[in-house]
């Protein structure tokens, strides 16, 4: 991995829910075109976390935030940030596979034909990109044109995948994107992840510990809020340094 | 027991049915003598005793598309507004008691409220305009209710997905939300309208014609209308002919009617192609 500056620096970030404190000062470095990891048991804040970055709590009333989230140094919540352009370069992938109504070609193209994208050869060139990079293209490109809750659970995952990655994002946001998944479909995914860091700077809530041990570039452990220890590569696993994280990781506790 | 409820359960389904099946057997049986190409395409004459009914067909089609265009667009809008936009402040839950009780107010009193805004404030007279006005304000919390329901039955998730592609709050609303609530918003347009189609105390005093056998030039101008109509011969004038009478109820029931079964068929079309 070559050194750059990092992707997204969260610096002395705090966030609350009416009176529910869901983060309490993170700081947190992630690297770029790497796979980071935020893992803890739940509550613990990571969610909270990933969807801060693209803005997607801004959905949510009666909220206070206070710190700074820069993607590539430029503070996503100054003002006058374009929101909805924020969020094509940061894709968010949920915890359930949610096909939107339609076609697997029409959830594709959603993302691109409302950023503006009108020629029929960018939109083809997208799909077929997008499917193929997801992993998923040879299974479904004969089933382009039928409905998206056709495909199975795993397929309708990465079709989610695909179409976060049909806007060419920077950053991909994934929220545990396999916990709906079998251990057959949750391989293709990790694989395909693995492919997507030589590209794309990913952000991941992995839905075990072991998930989070195999593909991981950068760990981050969180707990009631707090972002307990941080390191790069794997040794958060194996030799932590914070008795908390040793507990959580061995299986002692959440 | 269980046989002995069953049994008061299935009469229970039969004294709605029943009276249904009497009402519109009765009116079928006594009224199909009376219509004719010419009942439904001529001017009455003979003090309405005898010709056709025409212009109260018309008038009743005029009001009904009236109150559609003007309660259609506020009222699916009030709804967007009140499902996708507002926050939930003392503003909207005052809005959404209004329009709860706005639901119970008896026609009449629509017909007043309209006969002094539309007909007397406003100056529009006794027309198709406030007519069609009057019936679009009392259908307004039927059609609201109803479509801020579908629109609040389509999973949020949609809503978070379009945002996280990068739609813009509207965008999700046009391509995702609307789309999927359209079933259940036309439903609530039918049940609104059909009551307005059906309605004659609101149109009393602010559109009706006791006799009119020509038809409206303008919107400004006022109508027949098959529910006043109907009362008409049946309270107001001697010696009408019963098939008459049952004649034009059966022309209303059938407009009614047929105005349901169109708006059922394009439901089940929109039902048909959502896929989830």
């Amino acid at each position: 991995m070559v050194e750059q500056p990092p992707k997204i620096r969260i610096h002395d970030v705090s966030y609350a829910y009416g009176d529910r404190q869901a983060l309490r000062n993170v700081t947190l470095d992630v690297p770029s075109k790497a796979v980071t990891v935020l893992f803890g048991p739940a509550g613990s804040g990571k969610t909270t976390m990933l969807r801060l970055i693209n803005r997607l709590n801004d959905l949510v009333d009666n909220t206070r935030m206070s710190g700074r989230i820069l993607l590539d140094g430029q503070d996503v919540y100054a003002p006058g940030v374009d929101v909805t352009a924020l969020r094509r370069r940061v894709g968010m992938v949920f915890a359930l596979p949610l096909p939107l109504p339609g076609t697997v070609r029409e959830n594709v193209l959603y993302g691109p034909k409302l950023a503006g994208v009108r020629e029929q050869s960018r939109l083809d060139e997208a799909l077929q990109r997008s499917l193929t990079q997801a992993a998923l293209w040879d299974e479904v490109k004969d089933r382009l044109d039928d409905p998206a809750r056709a495909l199975s659970g795993g397929q309708q995952q990465r079709l989610c995948i695909a179409r976060s990655l049909a806007l060419e994002p920077e950053v991909l946001l994934l929220d545990e994107p396999t916990s709906g998944l079998d251990p057959i479909s949750t391989g293709k995914v990790e694989a395909s992840l693995l492919d997507l860091k030589k590209e794309y700077t990913i952000i991941i809530i992995p839905h075990s510990v072991q998930q989070a041990a195999r593909v991981a570039d950068c760990a981050a452990f969180f707990l009631m809020g707090e972002l307990i220890e941080y390191r790069a590569g794997r040794e958060i696993f194996t030799t932590p340094c914070d008795q908390r994280t040793e507990d959580y990781v061995t299986g002692r506790f959440g | 027991m269980q046989r002995i409820g069953f049994v008061l359960l299935v009469l229970a389904a039969l004294v709605v049915v029943l009276p249904i099946l009497f009402v519109v057997g009765a009116i079928v049986v006594r009224g199909i003598g009376a219509v004719s190409w010419e009942f439904l395409s001529a001017m009455p004459r003979d003090g309405m005793k005898a010709g056709g009914i025409l212009p109260a067909i018309v008038g009743t089609l005029l009001l009904t598309l009236g109150t559609a265009l003007a309660a259609i667009p506020v009222g699916v809008g009030g709804a967007i507004y009140l499902s996708e936009y507002a926050a939930d402040i003392w503003l909207t839950r005052a809005i959404r008691l209004a329009i709860i009780n706005l639901a119970g107010i008896p026609s009449v009193v629509y017909g007043l409220f309209g006969l002094g805004l539309f007909v007397l404030f406003l100056q529009f007279g006794t027309s198709i305009l406030a007519g069609s006005l009057t019936l679009a304000i009392m259908t307004l919390p039927i059609i609201i209710s109803a479509a801020e329901e579908a629109l609040r039955a389509v999973p949020t998730e949609f809503r978070t997905v379009s945002t996280s592609l990068g739609g813009t709050r509207w965008q999700g609303i046009r391509y995702i939300v609307l789309p999927q609530a359209l079933p259940g918003i036309i439903t609530g347009l039918i049940l609104g309208l059909l009551r307005a189609a059906g309605e004659t105390a609101p149109i009393l005093f602010t559109v009706a014609a006791f006799f009119l056998p020509r038809l409206p030039h303008s919107p400004l101008d006022q109508t027949m209308a098959l529910p006043y109509h109907l009362y008409v011969i049946s309270t107001q004038v001697p010696g009408m002919p019963v098939d008459v009478q049952y004649g034009t109820a059966l022309v209303l029931l059938a407009l009614v009617l047929s105005m349901n079964v169109a708006a059922t068929l394009i439901r089940s079309y929109y039902r048909r192609r959502r896929q989830w």
